[in-house]
């Protein structure tokens, strides 16, 4: 494959992932601005903070305030970090490979950007337009797991994803880490709204049958293999298709995926809190932004 | 139920006879048409636009805002052709391509039609297009133009005549397959009640010319494109991935050792043929415009070696010039010893002052086109013009007299086409897309008919608010 096209399959793949997790996010700032201070509420600029945007939101809007964060981070087009933006970049970069992607993908994400567009002209972000932007992403995840062919080009799309969702989970742990860290300091709804954000609400109350506590969020985002979303899941599908990629000019990469994988699959929570849990996450995002630098190179660099 | 209209005297229509009544091939269509509700027909419109956008079969403009896409707008009323009109058709096209293939390798070897003096030297070899660099270059199976777009009209006598010849990089077959596609999807019982030549073996009759075009077994074939701002990328992307082949821009691309070679994730890969959707100048800013960042620096070197082969091969563009058109018959003649199948337009060239002075004194009744213009840009329709342009026209026509050529206002034939106010007659055209591989020649029946949506207006071209419709070829 070419390696301009693997580089726009990634690319489609980690900005749909991108608008996707920002939905989520703001999905719960918006459930989040609306409870009292006391429990978590009117921490309305974690959205900014966790896309590095708050200078540039500061310097445009002044003080955070809920439903213009919203608004910056949904359709803002001046925005590169909007949800519109993201959704744009996506579909931009599946129109410059429009030939190397299903019909079924290529028309699911125009059409998600045809119809972002329209949403963006009805003014603020709302929980119905999450709800679309994540209903949008697992369409076009299925379109793509429904009829892409299982070559090179499905490996990439795949690894844009993983390698944008580990960062995010990270991201987004490091963000909350305050209510980590003090790890009996239990406050039910910050927690809820956290795993809300991630899907895994449900998955909590499944495996622990008892009220959120700090270690236990930890444990399930970041070292459980069976939370889709967690650092450990997205580690085992990064190691599984960067290893499929022929070639051998990716050793590097394979060979700290691998490296990634193993420490998560044989660290214990305990063992993250003792390290402490900052030094930990900030070690995981930069490996994981090495991770992304190291495909680059091998790949994805027309050079 | 539906109208139908006969255009203004002088136009032929393709489905009405002058007294009104219904032309044979069209008979079923029309009867089909009469019994259908025009809200259902709305619909199913308004369906089809919605398809063409969801898929994103759009075209951007020229010096419109940067990504700015529109649809080319798709007429439901389908231009019919009898099968006896094509095969007339279909020969012609071929004799006019084997023609202008013996003239491009002429040209640029032994110059044996302008020694005979059948076609002025400075017509050829002062001419912009003309490459002095492909002098002497050896093509495999001596193949200039692999694909040839020919624009047709029929006349108000009913003939068809060859308006231009496209040689370079002509554009148009996607809307031709994706028309199709549109209409058996909109109207399949229209494709149970007619027997209508298919279309969309097309890419693959492309893939196997493209591969014919080199010597080397099993070849490598690429799609090159300009990028996705260009106003063809829809179908540079569609072909490449119809034929299964890589779609690459200048930049995936390199040359060592006077090889080309693409950039994969796997290393470097050899490449044996480009179909190339760059204009000649872009290609290679070593040999051409050093500020282009679209070519390859190399490729020319590689091409002449003949490492690589272009499809169509550079310089082609001088056969297609309007300066050259109006000699095309008698290339036929010269190269072939045949007596030319389709007619030309009746032209006048403005560098012959008698046929200037003829010009000049008739310029409202003719239109003027700049000889190496393209896209309907740099052309007068003169009953349409205003006082003031055809003075300006006339002016540039005194300065620059070699610029110019000119026709008779032709009578493009209509065809009815949907309008906001029902049905109406429009004025159409026809290209038809000729393959060949120096030995044989093929086509797929039909073409893309394009149609001037603004009454009375003869400009089909897309970019001047030209639409098109499916082309039927019905087999006997």
């Amino acid at each position: 494959m070419l390696s301009r096209t693997a580089d726009h399959l990634f690319w489609m793949a980690r900005q749909m992932e991108r608008a996707e997790n920002l939905a989520r996010l703001l999905d719960v700032s918006l459930a989040v601005s609306l409870l009292p201070a006391s429990r978590g509420g009117a921490d309305v600029s974690a959205p900014l903070v966790l896309t590095g945007t708050l200078d540039a939101y500061l310097a445009r809007h002044g003080e955070p305030d809920a439903s213009r964060v919203l608004a910056f981070m949904s359709f803002d087009a001046g925005n590169p970090s909007s949800i519109l933006s993201c959704i744009r970049h996506a579909r931009d970069n599946a129109h410059a490979v429009r030939g190397k992607i299903t019909a079924e993908m290529w028309m699911s994400i125009n059409a998600t950007w045809l119809e972002a567009r329209e949403f963006a002209q009805g003014g603020a972000g709302d929980q119905a337009f999450f709800d679309w932007v994540k209903e949008r992403s697992h369409l076009f995840r299925g379109a793509t797991h429904g009829t892409c062919q299982r070559t090179d080009a499905f490996s990439f799309i795949r690894l844009g994803t993983f390698i944008e969702r580990a960062d995010n989970t990270a991201r987004l742990l490091e963000v909350k880490r305050h209510l980590l860290d003090d790890a009996d300091a239990a406050d039910y709804y910050a927690w809820s709204a956290l795993l809300r954000a991630v899907g895994a609400f449900e998955a909590y109350h499944a495996l622990y049958r008892d009220a959120p506590s700090g270690r236990r969020v930890a444990e399930l985002l970041l070292l459980r293999p069976d939370m889709p979303r967690s650092l450990r899941a997205c580690f085992d599908e990064i190691y599984k298709w960067l290893a499929r990629l022929e070639g051998d000019n990716g050793r590097a990469a394979k060979r700290l995926a691998a490296e990634l994988r193993a420490a998560q699959a044989y660290t214990s929570v305990d063992e993250v809190f003792d390290a402490g849990l900052h030094d930990y996450l900030t070690r995981m995002l930069g490996d994981i932004t090495r991770l992304g630098a190291l495909v680059h190179e091998a790949y994805l660099e027309a050079a | 139920m539906h109208a139908l209209t006969l255009p203004e005297t002088g136009h032929f229509d393709e489905m009405l006879l002058p007294s009104g009544g219904i032309r044979p091939h069209y008979r079923a269509f029309a009867h089909w048409l009469q019994a259908q509700s025009p809200s259902v027909l709305a619909q199913k419109r308004e369906q089809a636009n919605q398809l063409f956008h969801r898929v994103g079969i759009t075209f951007a403009l020229y010096g419109d805002d940067a990504g700015a896409e529109r649809l080319i707008p798709f007429d439901t009323i389908p231009r019919v052709i009898p099968a006896a009109e094509w095969a007339k058709l279909e020969a012609g096209l071929a004799q006019r391509v084997r023609a202008l293939n013996a003239f491009l390798e002429d040209i640029y070897h032994e110059h044996r039609i302008v020694k005979a003096g059948v076609v002025p030297g400075e017509q050829v070899f002062a001419n912009a297009q003309y490459q002095p660099l492909m002098q002497g270059v050896n093509l495999p199976g001596a193949v200039w133009a692999q694909v040839t777009g020919v624009d047709l009209i029929r006349h108000a006598d009913g003939g068809y005549y060859v308006l231009e010849d496209n040689l370079r990089v002509p554009s148009g077959v996607s809307y031709m397959l994706e028309n199709r596609k549109m209409m058996m999807r909109l109207f399949p019982e229209l494709f149970a009640r007619h027997a209508i030549a298919p279309v969309d073996h097309y890419p693959t009759l492309l893939l196997s010319t493209l591969r014919r075009a080199s010597a080397r077994e099993n070849p490598t074939v690429v799609v090159l494109t300009p990028g996705h701002h260009n106003s063809a990328y829809f179908e540079h992307a569609f072909l490449a991935q119809q034929m299964g082949v890589e779609l690459v821009e200048g930049r995936d691309l390199f040359v060592r050792d006077d090889h080309v070679y693409m950039r994969t994730t796997a290393g470097h890969k050899q490449i044996d043929v480009i179909y190339r959707r760059i204009d000649d100048t872009f290609l290679d800013p070593l040999a051409f415009r050093p500020d282009s960042m679209l070519g390859v620096p190399g490729l020319m070197q590689a091409y002449r070696k003949g490492n690589v082969v272009l499809a169509n091969a550079i310089g082609t563009g001088v056969a297609d010039d309007k300066s050259i058109y109006p000699y095309v018959p008698e290339m036929i003649r010269y190269y072939l010893g045949e007596t030319p199948i389709l007619d030309n337009v009746e032209t006048f060239q403005c560098r012959h002052p008698a046929e200037l002075d003829h010009v000049l004194a008739n310029l409202e009744r003719l239109v003027v086109k700049e000889v190496h213009g393209a896209g309907g840009y740099g052309m007068l329709v003169g009953p349409a013009a205003s006082r003031a342009e055809l003075e300006d026209f006339r002016a540039r026509l005194i300065a620059q007299p070699e610029n110019y050529i000119a026709q008779p206002t032709l009578c493009l034939s209509s065809c009815p086409t949907f309008v906001e106010a029902g049905i109406a007659p429009r004025h159409i055209d026809l290209r038809p897309f000729v393959l060949t591989d120096g030995r044989e020649t093929s086509m797929v029946a039909g073409g893309l008919t394009r149609v001037a949506l603004r009454a009375g207006s003869l400009v089909v071209n897309s970019s001047q608010g030209g639409g098109t419709k499916d082309t039927w070829v019905l087999e006997e």
